[in-house]
Order: structure tokens, then C-alpha cells, then sequence
């Protein structure tokens, strides 16, 4: 079941990849955010199934983002691999020194110190005027292993890098999810006492899952820097983290590759709202929201699942008689 | 010397009362359902709106000052009534006992929906409501010339604060509302309406939240945007003060208002962080905030 | 929770169909990019699509974003209809009609990069034209040299747009904040010769941050004696301003300069007069013009107030002004603010350039190229002043500016300006080949103030 997934999964990636070129630039430069933001949002999936939803984690979106930015700025490196390489040891770093402090809390009080924790990055940002404050600085475009791309060619080899990144990153993460660290997410979020009372040091476990999440985040936030040409303290900011959690709800928690659709089908809608609905596009992306939680509470990537598991279910059900199938929790 | 430190009194004892005014519906709200109302943010500019428009008339009229400044009172009450029960019996009621995250984001999806609710309604442009400012005059003491309406306010904000403290021990509400903070499920065995509970709960959270916007009004400009400001502050003061705890939000809004006055006026570099220092600090050192007990854990 | 395996390919296959039937209807949206060279037909001429970007929500729209939009939106409907005075009674742009696309510039950079390329990919526009956020405009900057769109920067001020790069496909009409606080600290030391010592309170970002280094900069050029006593810098939107407006009046200072503008300025003067404040100690604020007609009653006299430039109260007369002020004001029943002389200067440059470029060319519709050779260096009378594209090799514009005291007329009930004071463009702009901070650190050199 598993290869299978993984071979599909694959095809889908390459079929993306081969589409591209063939695909408005505007289009593909949508995606390139969007698949770069949707690796925040599997770091956020990752720990929403261990029951716990950060609000800053545009911390390590920032910090992966000034990473590649200030290594363009002040040095001469250029390589894309490194300067990804740099920020993903950055955040993840800052993601296990935060995570000392942040595995002891839970819930709403999670949240708000991740939450502080990225308003203090946002403040330092935003005093430091060398860094152009809240305007922010450009960042310079990247190498691949010594190929300079020219004009266009550059937004599309970042698009198949973000895509591979992802790809990857999705690969990583479903293995996680079948190991046994990852499957005991959902235990630690349903009752953390009975885990511990088994010898499993629920703390640890939470630690591992934040900076899992916090690489991710910086990861992407150094694409997205790429992606966009600009980094600023914007990016730190809580309503940045607030997006994230927005798009994670829209995917749901269960599928590696909702965060991906979700991702996407999130920017399109913030597009066609600003598009269509200058001036009411708030309300246009609230409704969306609301829309969502109320029909599909596991995100659009039920949806999917729903789809084709009645047929699966009836035949399921037919098999077992008796038994009801309880899958759906 | 001693002027300045004066100042950082009286400013930090300004800047609680705003603090408190605007947490304190919150964290009722929050003690009682659970629920982190990201709403709140649109009660409070609700508020402000209501009051700019209704009150502004009032006074444009030449009508007694006194009625003003109950009009505003009435205001604040009959706005968060409306929009409390709407969302609550409307909205809320469809999601509980879904995922708490679940729950916060239906409220943030209710906040994106009304403010563009506000501009549709009062437009882009921003009001003023300087009348009651005008009135309450101003006190001198040496160079420093305090605003009688802020004065005011830290009255307002302490009688609040006592009344609710008052309501929630020694009337009968109040003690089931204590209740059912302390404890959902024991209370519900008792035979306690919750469902009830929570719609008065919501609706009085939303009265507050409404009066934080009316009474802080006459001194902002009311305009689009007001209310994402609120809502990070009051979220701050909560986390600091405990869920649920009126003690402990107007302790932990006196805190936050010394500290960032004495910021403002000694090391005007920190102000931006003060809020944030203070709240990870006091979750460092009191999980749960300062005035909740800790939770025991559930089996 | 289930433990059934996942499908991606049905999730990703669903939101490919999604993403490619979204674009699809883009694509049907947008017409086909305008022909260059078409050749001057006998039918309409088609229309230039010009994209506006400007604040349409949120607290930025009612001071800059609305004035910005209707500013443009009166304009086009004037030029569309051939009614403005000459020199610019062609229709539209040199006889083809503006059609414009006014999209929100509320949401962060990331989402302005977005929309830009939205516009100039998916919609075709023929330019570009907005931006109030000096954040996104340089954010914007760089991707219009990628993509080869004409940009028109409009209210942004931030000096670092041609300072930190030459550009080729952006171009600014409307000065840099340098010049506006570079004209303040002059005004201030006019009519305070002796002052000794200034605050400052500005908001805690970077156009707060960099109007008050400049005018520090400025102020110590111009008298170095002059010390600061508080350097405030609240949070943005903060709203409440109590122990700022007790550090100032506690202090010594003998003038308070601020950049505030709207929501926030208006709370601070509503909550500084209640106090005492700006009647005891003036205050300089560079660009207050905006909210004048709100606080009309409550701003004492005696206040300092800029316009960003020589508009409105400060706008030469002229016919072009008296025009432009009254289909203004005709259309929304409201006094325009500066942003909306800003969105008209733009315009017409671009209008100038578009139809220089096309006379060159026999009357034939230029390419962006031929419009960007034309637009470089030009000089323009607009309804405010005349602008020169005489900075960053003839993309950043400069005009003369003016300072004035605040007076409330309380015969007529409405605000005016006295004691008015120009500047020259090359007394308050930096010279073309030096960037501003570093004009502002070697005492102003090259300035021309005859």
C-alpha cells in the first residue's frame, strides 16, 4: 500500500514538473509560493496531529528566509543548495533551542508563547534600520551548482527546486508518520499520561516534532524568499503565522499531500478574491474559511478520501457483516 | 526626577485601564467556553464604531453631557448583545465541541467577515468622537497635564473590575459561571444549563468587548484596522492573568502598563517588545498564568 | 483518526484540475497584449490597460488609498473624454482611452509580488501605476526590471528605490521623503532662529524611522547647536499615546516633528490638545496635510504642516490646478488630499512621455521602450507645480516644496495656511549623483537655494 502511494505520489510530482514550462508564468510563480509556504504548513500538520497548533511559527519562517537573504547580502555565495542548507540548520537550530521552553506548554499556552517568541523577532527586525527596518531588502537571486539561469529560466528551475523540495520533504514526512516516533503523535494528543505511564517521554517527543516543524519552516521561508526576490519583518509577524494555520485547517491534518492542494488552492483563492473583490477580499477569504470548517472539518483533503472510500466501505461492510466499520473517527 | 516617575504612574495606571477595559470580556470568555474569541477584536471596533456614530450625534445635538456619557454605556450593552447573540446561537453553536484550534478559527473567519462588514457599512473613512474628551477638561500637576478623561478611565476600569470580581462571587450567576470555569463537566452533573451559560457568557464578553471600544473611542481616531490592533493585547493580558481570572487580568494589565511606561519614558529602544518580554516571562515562571490554578491532569 | 492509506494522486490530480481550470477562465479574462507598432487605424485605437495599485482597505485607505484612487479615476475619465486643458486634451494617451485596474495593496509583500505579477502576466497591462507602502515598492522594484513592465511609483517615498539599483523600467514621478524633511527643518529654523532643542515622535517603521533621520540630519546640518531631547517612536497603529504625551511634555523640547499620518495622527492630536501638548510646544508634521479637514477644529494654530510636495494649500495657481481641484471636487464632494495630486502628477507624466514617444514616432503607438526613452529627464507642468525627471538618470522626479503654519479660520470655519514658504527642487531634493543620506551627512553639498 505504502510503495504504492509513494509511486503514485511520484508521478504526480514528475507530471507537475513536466507541466510546467507549458503553464502560464504567472501561474507558476503562484505555485512556487505556494508549495514553498506548504512546507511550513506539513511542519504545522506534523504537530497538529500531536494535538498542539503553534501561532509563530512564522518565526522560522523568518529566520530561514533572512538566512538566504543576508548570505546573498553580505557574502558571495550564491549556491542555492548551501544557502537552503544554511537556513534549514538555523531555523532548526532555533526551533530546539525554543523547544526546550516550548514542550512544557500545551494548548492555548502554546501558542501564545510561539506566538511571542516570533513578535520578539518581528521587534528586533523592525529596529534594525541597517536591515531596512519594516521595508525590508531584496534578495539576490541564487545559483544551481554553478548554472546562473537567465530571464525566465530562473523562476522555473525554482519552481522544480520547490517542487523537489517538496516531494522530498513529503517523502521524509510520510515515512515519519509510519515510524514510530510519528505514530505516536496521535496518542500524545489524545492522552498524554497514559503515553507517559508507558515510559514514553511525551516532552521529548513534542520537542522532536518542533524542530522537525521548524526546519521545515525554514526551509521554506528561505524558498519563499527566493520565490518573491524580498524578505521583511512582515514575515515574522502573527498574522503571517495566522496564514499558515488558516491553510493547514483548509487542508487538514491526515494527508501529507493536502498541505500541498491546500496550500495552493489557498493562494489561488486570496488571488481571486483580491482579483474579483478589491476592497472585500477579507470577507471573501473568511467565508472560504467558514465554509470549509463547517462541511469539511478534516480539511479538502477528506474530501478525497471520502470519495473513494465508499466503495471501499460498502464492500468492507458487506465482508464484515456485523462489525461496523468505525475508520472515521 | 520625581515628575517622571510620577508620570510612569499615572501613564502605566492610563494604559492598564485600556489593557483591562479590553481583556476583560475575553477572559471571561475564554474561562467560561474555552474559546480564544478572535472576535474580540471586532466587538471592540463594533464599539467604537457605534459610539463615534450614535454618541457623535448626541453631542452634536447640545444635549446634556451626563446623557452622553450613558448613552455610550447603552451603546456598548446594545451592540454586544446583538452581535454577541448572533454569533453565539448563529455560529458558535455549530462547531462546539469540535477541536479547540477548530473553534478559534471559526471565530477568526466571524473577524475577517465583519470587518469587511465595518467598511461596508461606515466606508474607508475614519470618525472622531473628541466631545467627551473636550468635557472631562484636564488637571495640571507642575509641567505634567493629565487628561480628566483619563482619569476617569482608571476609575472606570477599577469599578468594572470590582463589580465583575463582585457579580462573579456573591451573585447567583456569577457563582455558576465561577463554576463552570472551575470545572465543565462537574457542573453540567449538577444540573447546571452550560448551554445557557455559555450564550450569557458570550453575550456579556461581547458587552465588555464593545464598552473597551466605547469608552476608548473619544481618544483614537475610529477607523478600519482597529480592531486587529486589540486583539494581540488582550490575548497578551489573558495569557498573563490566567484564564477566566478578573483578578488576574487587571493585575496582569498593571503590569504590562508600569512596564511599558516606564519603557516609554527611560528606554524608549524596548517598548516594542515590553508586552512580549512580559507575557513569556510570566509564562516561564506561572504556566498557567498568575491568577488560574493549575490544572490537575485529567486521566 | 483513520488509518487508511492516502491517495495523493487523487488529491493532487483534483487540485491540478482545480488550478488549470482557474486559469483557463484567467486567461479567457485577459485580452491579447497590446500590439506593439500597430499601425495607426482609422478605428478606435485599442485601449492601454493600466494597472493601480493602491490601498482599498484597512486604516491606510482613507488618508492615501482613496484620494489616490479617485484622483486617478477622475483623471481618466477627463482624459478618456478629451476634456482636460492643453497640453494634454488628447483623449486617453495619445488618443487611445486609459482603461484601468484598480487592485488592493493591503496584505504583505509577498501577496503585492503576487498581484504585480498577476497584472503583467495574466491581465497584460500596458503599466503599471500606485504604491503607497515604501516596502512593497521595493519589493515590486526588482521584479518589474525582471518582467520589463513599466512601472509608475506613486506615493512611496523611500530614497533606496533608484539609491540602492539604477533601474530601467521603473520610473518615479513624485520626490523622495528626504526633500520633505529636509524643507522642514528649514521652515522650523526660519521661524525659530534660536532653537536649542527638538524632539521627535514618529511611528516605529521605516518611513517613520528614516523622516526622522533626515530631519535630524538635516536639523544638524543646518544648526549644529540644535541638540534632541526625546526620540519617540510608538508602534505603528498603536493608538494610544499617553506616556508619549507625557515624556513630551515633560521634556524640554521647544518643537515636536512627526511623520504620523491619519488614524494615528488624529488620535494624537485628539489626545495631545486634551493634554495641552501642541499648544505649548508646536508641533512639525510633514505630512499632516492629509487629515487637515478632520482635526480642522481641534489642530491649534500655530502647527507646522507639510504636504509632501507643493499641493493643495500650497499649489501654485494655475489653470490646470483650478481645473483639476473642481472636477475633483465635483465628482466626490470632498477637498482632495495630496495623494490625489500625486496619482495626477504620475499621470500626466506618463501621459507626457506616452505622447512625446508617439509623435516621434509619426503618431504610431509606442512600445515600452520608446515610452521609457521618452519619459527619461522630462520636465511637466502638473496642476500642483512642474516636475523635472531630473535624479537617477532622469527616472526620479523633483518639484519645489512648501512648509506652512496651521490657522483656523473661524470666520469662514475652515482651515488655511499662513506664512507660507517654497523651496526650490534643487535646494531640498539631493543632487542626481549622490544618494540621500549620505547629501544629508556632508552638509547638504550642490543644494541651490539662490
Amino acid at each position: 500500500m505504502a510503495a504504492r502511494s509513494i509511486v503514485i505520489g511520484t508521478l504526480a510530482w514528475l507530471l507537475v514538473a513536466a507541466a510546467a514550462p507549458a503553464l502560464p508564468q504567472w501561474l507558476v510563480s503562484l505555485a512556487t509560493v505556494a508549495f514553498a509556504n506548504a512546507l511550513v504548513v506539513l511542519g504545522l500538520v506534523i504537530l497538529w496531529r500531536a494535538g498542539l497548533v503553534p501561532f509563530g511559527q512564522a518565526l522560522y519562517y523568518a529566520i530561514g528566509a533572512y538566512t538566504v537573504a543576508l548570505i546573498g547580502r553580505y557574502s558571495e555565495i550564491r549556491d542555492v543548495f548551501l544557502m537552503i542548507a544554511a537556513a534549514a540548520v538555523l531555523s532548526g537550530l532555533t526551533a530546539f533551542l525554543t523547544g526546550l521552553l516550548l514542550a512544557r506548554y500545551r494548548e492555548i499556552f502554546f501558542a501564545m508563547l510561539s506566538l511571542a517568541m516570533s513578535m520578539i523577532l518581528y521587534g528586533v527586525l523592525v529596529k534594525t534600520e541597517t536591515l531596512g527596518s519594516t521595508d525590508g531588502f531584496h534578495v539576490e537571486q541564487p545559483t544551481y551548482l554553478g548554472y546562473a539561469p537567465q530571464g525566465n529560466m530562473h523562476l522555473l528551475v525554482l519552481f522544480w527546486l520547490v517542487l523537489a523540495c517538496g516531494a522530498l520533504s513529503a517523502l521524509l514526512v510520510s515515512f515519519y508518520f509510519r515510524s514510530v516516533a510519528g505514530s505516536l503523535a496521535v496518542p500524545v494528543r489524545d492522552s498524554e499520561i497514559r503515553l507517559e505511564f508507558l515510559g514514553v517521554s511525551v516532552n521529548r517527543l513534542i520537542h522532536l516534532n518542533l524542530v522537525i516543524a521548524g526546519t521545515l519552516a525554514g526551509i521554506g521561508g528561505a524558498l519563499a524568499a527566493f520565490a518573491v526576490e524580498h524578505v521583511d519583518p512582515d514575515m515574522s509577524y502573527w498574522t503571517t503565522s495566522g496564514g499558515f494555520v488558516f491553510v493547514t485547517i483548509l487542508a487538514g491534518a491526515g494527508s501529507v499531500a493536502a498541505a500541498f492542494v491546500g496550500s495552493f488552492v489557498f493562494e489561488l483563492l486570496k488571488s481571486i478574491a483580491y482579483d474579483l473583490l478589491p476592497g472585500t477580499w477579507q470577507m471573501f477569504l473568511g467565508a472560504a474559511l467558514l465554509v470549509t470548517i463547517l462541511f469539511l472539518p478534516e480539511g479538502i483533503g477528506s474530501l478525497f478520501v471520502r470519495l473513494q472510500r465508499r466503495p471501499e466501505a460498502k464492500a468492507m461492510g458487506a465482508k464484515m457483516g456485523a462489525k461496523s466499520t468505525s475508520a472515521l473517527s | 526626577m520625581l515628575l517622571t516617575a510620577f508620570a510612569i504612574v499615572t501613564d502605566g495606571l492610563v494604559y492598564a485601564a485600556y489593557l483591562f477595559l479590553v481583556a476583560v470580556g475575553l477572559t471571561l470568555i475564554f474561562g467560561v467556553m474555552k474559546i480564544l474569541n478572535v472576535t474580540h477584536g471586532s466587538f471592540y471596533a463594533f464599539g467604537a464604531y457605534g459610539a463615534a456614530i450614535a454618541v457623535g450625534i448626541y453631542f452634536d445635538q447640545g444635549f446634556p453631557a451626563a446623557g452622553g456619557f450613558l448613552l455610550m454605556i447603552v451603546v456598548a450593552m446594545a451592540i454586544g448583545l446583538v452581535l454577541g447573540l448572533v454569533l453565539e446561537r448563529g455560529l458558535l453553536r455549530l462547531v462546539y465541541g469540535k477541536d479547540e484550534v477548530v473553534v478559534v478559527l471559526v471565530t477568526y473567519a466571524a473577524f475577517l467577515i465583519l470587518e469587511d462588514v465595518i467598511q461596508l457599512i461606515w466606508g474607508t473613512s475614519s470618525y472622531a468622537l473628541y466631545q467627551p474628551l473636550d468635557i472631562a477638561g484636564n488637571v495640571d500637576v507642575g509641567a505634567l497635564t493629565l487628561s480628566g478623561y483619563d482619569i476617569g478611565l482608571v476609575i472606570f476600569a477599577t469599578l468594572v473590575a470590582a463589580g465583575a470580581s463582585f457579580a462573579l462571587k456573591y451573585t447567583r450567576w456569577g457563582r455558576v459561571l465561577t463554576v463552570v470555569i472551575f470545572d465543565r463537566e462537574l457542573a453540567a452533573a449538577f444540573g447546571i444549563n452550560v448551554s445557557l451559560v455559555y450564550t450569557l457568557t458570550f453575550v456579556v464578553g461581547a458587552m465588555l468587548g464593545a464598552l473597551g471600544g466605547v469608552v476608548m473611542a473619544p481618544k483614537i481616531a475610529v477607523t478600519l484596522g482597529i480592531g486587529v490592533e486589540v486583539i494581540v493585547l488582550a490575548f497578551a493580558v489573558v495569557a498573563i492573568g490566567g484564564m477566566g481570572s478578573v483578578g488576574g487580568a487587571f493585575v496582569g494589565a498593571l503590569i504590562v502598563g508600569l512596564c511599558r511606561a516606564a519603557a516609554v519614558h527611560l528606554v524608549p529602544q524596548i517598548e516594542l517588545f515590553v508586552i512580549y518580554a512580559v507575557m513569556a516571562l510570566v509564562l516561564v515562571v506561572r504556566p498557567q498564568g498568575l491568577f488560574t490554578r493549575a490544572q490537575p491532569r485529567k486521566i | 483518526m483513520n488509518h487508511h492509506a492516502y491517495r495523493p494522486m487523487f488529491v493532487l490530480t483534483a487540485g491540478l484540475s482545480l488550478g488549470l481550470s482557474l486559469m483557463v477562465l484567467g486567461g479567457a479574462q485577459a485580452q491579447q497584449p497590446a500590439a506593439p507598432a500597430a499601425p495607426a487605424a482609422a478605428a478606435a485605437p485599442e485601449p492601454i490597460k493600466i494597472g493601480i495599485v493602491t490601498f482599498l482597505s484597512g486604516p491606510a485607505a482613507a488618508p492615501f488609498g482613496i484620494p489616490d484612487r479617485n484622483g486617478a479615476e477622475v483623471l481618466i475619465e477627463s482624459l478618456n473624454a478629451g476634456k482636460a486643458p492643453a497640453p494634454y486634451n488628447q483623449v486617453g494617451l495619445g488618443g487611445a482611452k486609459i482603461e484601468p485596474k484598480y487592485v488592493d495593496e493591503a496584505g504583505s509583500a509577498t501577496d503585492q509580488v503576487t498581484q504585480f505579477r498577476n497584472l503583467v502576466e495574466r491581465d497584460h497591462v500596458d503599466v503599471v501605476m500606485g504604491y503607497v507602502s515604501s516596502g512593497n515598492c521595493l519589493a515590486i522594484a526588482p521584479v518589474a526590471e525582471e518582467l520589463k513592465q513599466l512601472t509608475v511609483f506613486d506615493i512611496c517615498g523611500t530614497p533606496r528605490i533608484f539609491e540602492e539599483k539604477p533601474r530601467h523600467y521603473v520610473f518615479r514621478v513624485n520626490p523622495t521623503a528626504t526633500m520633505d524633511n529636509v524643507a522642514a527643518a528649514k521652515y522650523v529654523l526660519a521661524k525659530m532662529k534660536d532653537i536649542s532643542v527638538y524632539s521627535g515622535i514618529n511611528q516605529n517603521y521605516a518611513w517613520g524611522q528614516d523622516s526622522w533621520r533626515d530631519f535630524h540630519l538635516a536639523m544638524t546640518d543646518l544648526d549644529p547647536k540644535a541638540t534632541v531631547d526625546k526620540e519617540l517612536f510608538p508602534k505603528l497603529f498603536a493608538g494610544e499615546y499617553g506616556a508619549e504625551i507625557s515624556t513630551l511634555l515633560t521634556s524640554k523640547s521647544q518643537i515636536i516633528h512627526s511623520s504620523f499620518f491619519d488614524g494615528d495622527l488624529e488620535a494624537f492630536i485628539y489626545q495631545s490638545t486634551a493634554r495641552g501638548l501642541p499648544q505649548r510646544i508646536p508641533l512639525v508634521l510633514t505630512t499632516g496635510e492629509t487629515s487637515l479637514w478632520r482635526v480642522a477644529t481641534k489642530l491649534p494654530d500655530g502647527t507646522i504642516i507639510g504636504s509632501r510636495g507643493p499641493h493643495t494649500f500650497f499649489a501654485h495657481d494655475s489653470d490646470l490646478n483650478t481645473w483639476f481641484h473642481n472636477i475633483y471636487v465635483d465628482r466626490y464632494g470632498l477637498q482632495p488630499v495630496y495623494p490625489a495630486y500625486d496619482m495626477a502628477q504620475s499621470m500626466l507624466g506618463l501621459k507626457t512621455a506616452w505622447e512625446k514617444a508617439q509623435a516621434k514616432k509619426g503618431g504610431a503607438r509606442p512600445t515600452t521602450e520608446e515610452v521609457i526613452a521618452a519619459f527619461e529627464g522630462i520636465e511637466f507642468k502638473t496642476p500642483s507645480t512642474t516636475v523635472r525627471m531630473a535624479n537617477a538618470h532622469g527616472h526620479q522626479g523633483i518639484t519645489d516644496t512648501a512648509y506652512g503654519t496651521y490657522k483656523f479660520d473661524k470666520a469662514e470655519i475652515k482651515p488655511t495656511l499662513v506664512d507660507i514658504e517654497r523651496y526650490p527642487a534643487e535646494c531640498v531634493n539631493p543632487p542626481p549623483d549622490v544618494d540621500s543620506v549620505t547629501w544629508l551627512q556632508g552638509g547638504m553639498k550642490g543644494a541651490k537655494c539662490n
